[in-house]
């Protein structure tokens, strides 16, 4: 970043004030104070405006005047994402997307649904409902969270193992570059021609660009669903059993586990009628037509006995169903209440690992004294271990950084990823040369400067910056191979 | 059968010391895709091989050159299978191939496509470089999403030599229906009975049929059955008894390995990837439609810039897939933003051009 032609703040909130409203131009400390930090607390910073457009012409002008006083740009959903991604820059602005909040349109016979980033998950759901359609991808967070947030961070859920991921389930986006340019990535189609920039898109923490309308699938609401729950007197057992489903066939529609810390916490907190005394418990969601659902819980019931069972219980009506799940939902703030913090990892392992990891974290949950309770998205292998600390003892969170970056390194040693699903940003910025060596990580920089050759975008999130990249940087001065076609199709 | 990454990866460098251009081929099955060809073939063939498949994970990685049939093979045995349905163009076809062409069949808007499934690959780019990203995890988001970025790239960002899918259980029971239905109503159609929740998992249209395939449980597809077939009054479909369609098997499969009577001949084909409910292109002649409305073949000669009109009018983009002139661009123009965007993307893996020169675009 240069400084040559950096404006002061005064300068900057008198250019951002000449089209956007005066109060939505933040630049005092008590009403920046929310923007600090994202879901992930323990990281914060102040920025140095926070700007609210309204219009899609309003951030291509805050985008151009960044882009030309090289100031930073972090943009920012509902704020809930759990890896510091968007963390203020000390020297940038935060472009807020909250007032981008409209669903703008949606096809029930297309089924799709095209809508502002600022819009909320589970909006989307809520407003195709009255079709029988619904948004798949269900963060936890989905109350919250903005599909633009989605987008940026590829969020999954409990439903990921049957219907995908965000990069799964959007067809297109509106985007501005980094200079403020527009660009149409993806169609109305199921795929486009040429390298799959909207793949490259999802899950770029902002590093790419500012997303500014997406185009998303709905998919028709199941006729029925039902959850098995089932206990068992071990963890290694509960993972087989998990195999045995898929062996036989089945995809659930969500697969849980909660090991042993997990369910008398989440017990204890939502009554669901968990057994305390086990040491894993699952809860597998079977859905489809009626007669669908019926043959194969059938089969989950038998095979969960199969697999050694100690207890076995099956939704009997919808109430039922919210209430087994109400447990696993409220598992995180269930923790919450047994320990001051907690810190949460999301780790993906192959599942097979499973019960060789969790014997790993006990011995690392001895050895720095921390206690560690898991939930576990079993299907798709992603591993959710909460680490109880307190924050007001000095050095605990040290402690239990250092703890949660050895869990990461031991899910990379398994043959799984640092992050599932919440996203790099800063929180895991020093584990990824754990899972990518030096050569891959300049190819991400090298792609993230085909984007944004300043690095203005959410400086210092999502890839680690090296230092000698000049055959990357000599990049730019390279002449660009003169253009045969100019039709500006988009 | 055999680990050639080392011999490839001295192909790549050797030729980049020597300014040479390499014309990446598999199984050479989809020669026709594209524009011609140049460069000397860098032959990925041989490098070919199932380097695990743990059923129980739903996870399989095999090396470029693997040819489906082998990956088809393996599967059957576990009663799993490619999801994506990948055309086999004659047997040759590798899983590399697949992927760097993003080629999915008839069940792709339900059971995803080459690039939904793809977890991770390893790839050398340009400098020699020989890369691994994603992984054998269903849910992997540490860093830029390199692996699906290959789909439909046509190998411009590099030589895959290995690819982890993530596989699916087959159906339990498939069964498919036939309806007689004239063009402009099956579109409408298709779009109805997938907004419904059955297990509906291929819709074309075809010489005034429409098929459904519906995959899954047998009590499922049984009680679908029932209703799709007897549920017609006050619908296009009046006057149309649904009937079951004998060994549905070699349709779809014909379907998906471009073997039907339509696409036989020398005639242009063009592929329009497009809004599902979309209205028809207003030209006349012939057609197939394919995934639920979203994917419509057409044959015969046009312009490029009037296709490019009718797909964006329909939502969506436009290639000529096979015949016609190979030297013009044969994909959908790009807008100018996105061509340099993805000239610098071509120049971040590859900065002296050697995979593939202008195979994708005359541009590239």
């Amino acid at each position: 970043m240069t400084e040559k032609s950096k404006p002061d703040k005064a300068r900057l909130v008198q250019l951002f004030r000449s089209f956007i409203s005066p109060e939505y131009v933040i630049e005092d400390a008590e009403t920046q104070r929310p923007y600090e930090c994202d879901g992930l607390s323990m990281y914060c910073e102040m920025p140095l405006i926070v700007v609210l457009p309204d219009t899609v012409e309003q951030v291509q002008r805050v985008l151009q005047i960044c882009h030309q006083h090289s100031v930073p740009v972090v943009a920012r959903g509902a704020g809930t994402g759990l890896c510091a991604g968007a963390m203020p820059h000390a020297e940038g602005v935060v472009l807020s997307l909250a007032k981008f909040n409209q669903i703008i349109s949606i096809d029930p016979l297309a089924r799709t649904a095209r809508v502002q980033p600022g819009v909320r998950n589970l909006a989307i759901t809520e407003a195709a409902a009255e079709h029988g359609l619904y948004y798949g991808p269900d963060p936890s967070s989905q109350i919250a969270c903005t599909i633009g947030g989605n987008v940026a961070e590829n969020s999954g859920g409990v439903h990921c193992l049957k219907y995908g991921l965000t990069v799964h389930n959007i067809l297109s986006v509106e985007m501005l570059s980094v200079a403020g340019e527009k660009l149409s990535i993806g169609s109305q189609g199921l795929d486009s021609c040429g390298m799959d920039l909207m793949a490259l898109i999802t899950g770029s923490e902002g590093l790419l660009g500012i997303v500014t309308e997406v185009t998303v699938k709905l998919l028709p609401q199941p006729e029925k669903a039902q959850v098995v729950m089932a206990a068992f007197d071990s963890v290694q057992k509960a993972g087989d059993a998990v195999g045995g489903i898929i062996s036989r066939g089945i995809i659930p529609g969500g697969l849980e586990m909660m090991d042993t810390h997990a369910i008398r916490a989440a017990e204890d907190f939502a009554k669901a009628g968990y057994p305390r005394g086990a040491e894993a418990l699952l809860l597998c969601e079977v859905d489809g037509t009626a007669e669908e659902v019926q043959e194969h819980i059938a089969q989950v019931e038998s095979l969960f006995a199969a697999f050694g069972a100690t207890s076995i219980r099956s939704s009997q009506s919808e109430a039922e169903r919210a209430l087994l799940w109400k447990g696993r939902k409220s598992a995180f703030p269930a923790v919450g209440r047994i320990s001051p913090d907690y810190y949460c990892m999301d780790g993906t392992i192959p599942r097979g690992q499973l019960a060789h990891v969790l014997t790993e974290m006990q011995r690392m949950s001895d050895e720095y004294q921390l206690r560690v309770a898991n939930v576990f998205h079993a299907g798709d292998g992603n591993l959710h271990p909460l680490i109880l600390f307190d924050a007001n003892v000095p050095g605990e969170f040290e402690k239990t950084e250092e703890f949660g970056g050895r869990i990461l390194e031991l899910c990379v040693e398994v043959g799984g990823c640092i992050t599932g699903e919440h996203g790099v940003g800063i929180e895991k910025i020093r584990q990824m040369p754990i899972q990518f060596n030096e050569q891959e990580l300049l190819q991400f920089n090298a792609i993230k400067h085909a984007f944004d050759p300043a690095g203005t975008l959410n400086p210092g999130k999502g890839v680690p910056t090296l230092r000698h990249c000049q055959e990357y940087r000599a990049l730019e001065t390279r002449p660009m191979p003169a253009s045969t076609s100019d039709t500006g199709a988009a | 059968m055999a680990d050639m990454a080392n011999l490839l990866q001295q192909q790549i460098l050797s030729a980049r010391a020597d300014a040479r251009k390499l014309n990446i081929i598999g199984g050479n099955s989809k020669a026709f895709m594209g524009r011609v060809a140049s460069g000397e073939p860098l032959r990925v063939a041989g490098h070919s091989g199932i380097v695990s498949y743990q059923p129980v994970e739903l996870v399989l990685t095999a090396r470029a050159g693997t040819p489906l049939t082998e990956l088809v093979a393996a599967l059957d045995e576990q009663h799993q299978m490619l999801s994506f349905e990948p055309p086999g163009f004659g047997g040759g076809a590798t899983i590399g191939g697949t992927l760097a062409c993003n080629q999915s069949g008839p069940g792709r808007p339900w059971w995803s496509s080459v690039r939904d499934q793809v977890l991770g690959v390893r790839l050398l780019n340009g400098r020699g470089e020989h890369l691994r990203f994603g992984g054998q995890v269903m849910k992997n988001v540490a860093g830029y999403d390199v692996s699906r970025l290959q789909a439909g790239a046509m190998g411009s960002l590099g030589l895959i030599t290995e690819v982890s899918l993530k596989v699916l259980p087959k159906p339990a029971v498939t069964r498919t229906l036939v309806f007689d239905v004239a063009l402009q109503d099956a579109v409408a159609l298709m779009n109805r009975r997938a907004a419904e929740p059955k297990p509906l998992s291929a819709a074309c249209w075809l010489d005034n049929r429409l098929y459904l395939r519906l995959s899954g449980a047998r009590a499922a597809v049984d009680a679908t059955l029932s209703q799709w077939q007897g549920q017609h009054s006050g619908s296009p479909l009046s006057g149309s008894q649904g009937r079951l369609l004998e060994d549905d098997e070699s349709f779809w499969a014909a379907l998906r390995d471009q073997t039907l009577a339509f696409f036989e001949g020398e005639a242009p084909l063009w592929r329009f990837s497009i809004k599902s409910t979309a209205v028809n292109p207003d030209l006349p002649g012939n057609w197939l439609i394919d995934w639920g409305g979203a994917q419509r073949w057409y044959r015969g000669a046009a312009s490029m810039a009037q296709m490019q009109q009718l797909a964006e009018a329909a939502g969506g983009q436009v290639s000529l897939f096979r015949g016609g002139d190979r030297q013009a661009d044969v994909m959908h123009p790009q807008a100018r933003a996105l061509q340099l965007l993805q000239q610098r993307l071509k120049q971040s893996f590859d900065p002296d051009g050697v995979f593939n020169p202008g195979r994708l675009y005359s541009w590239m």
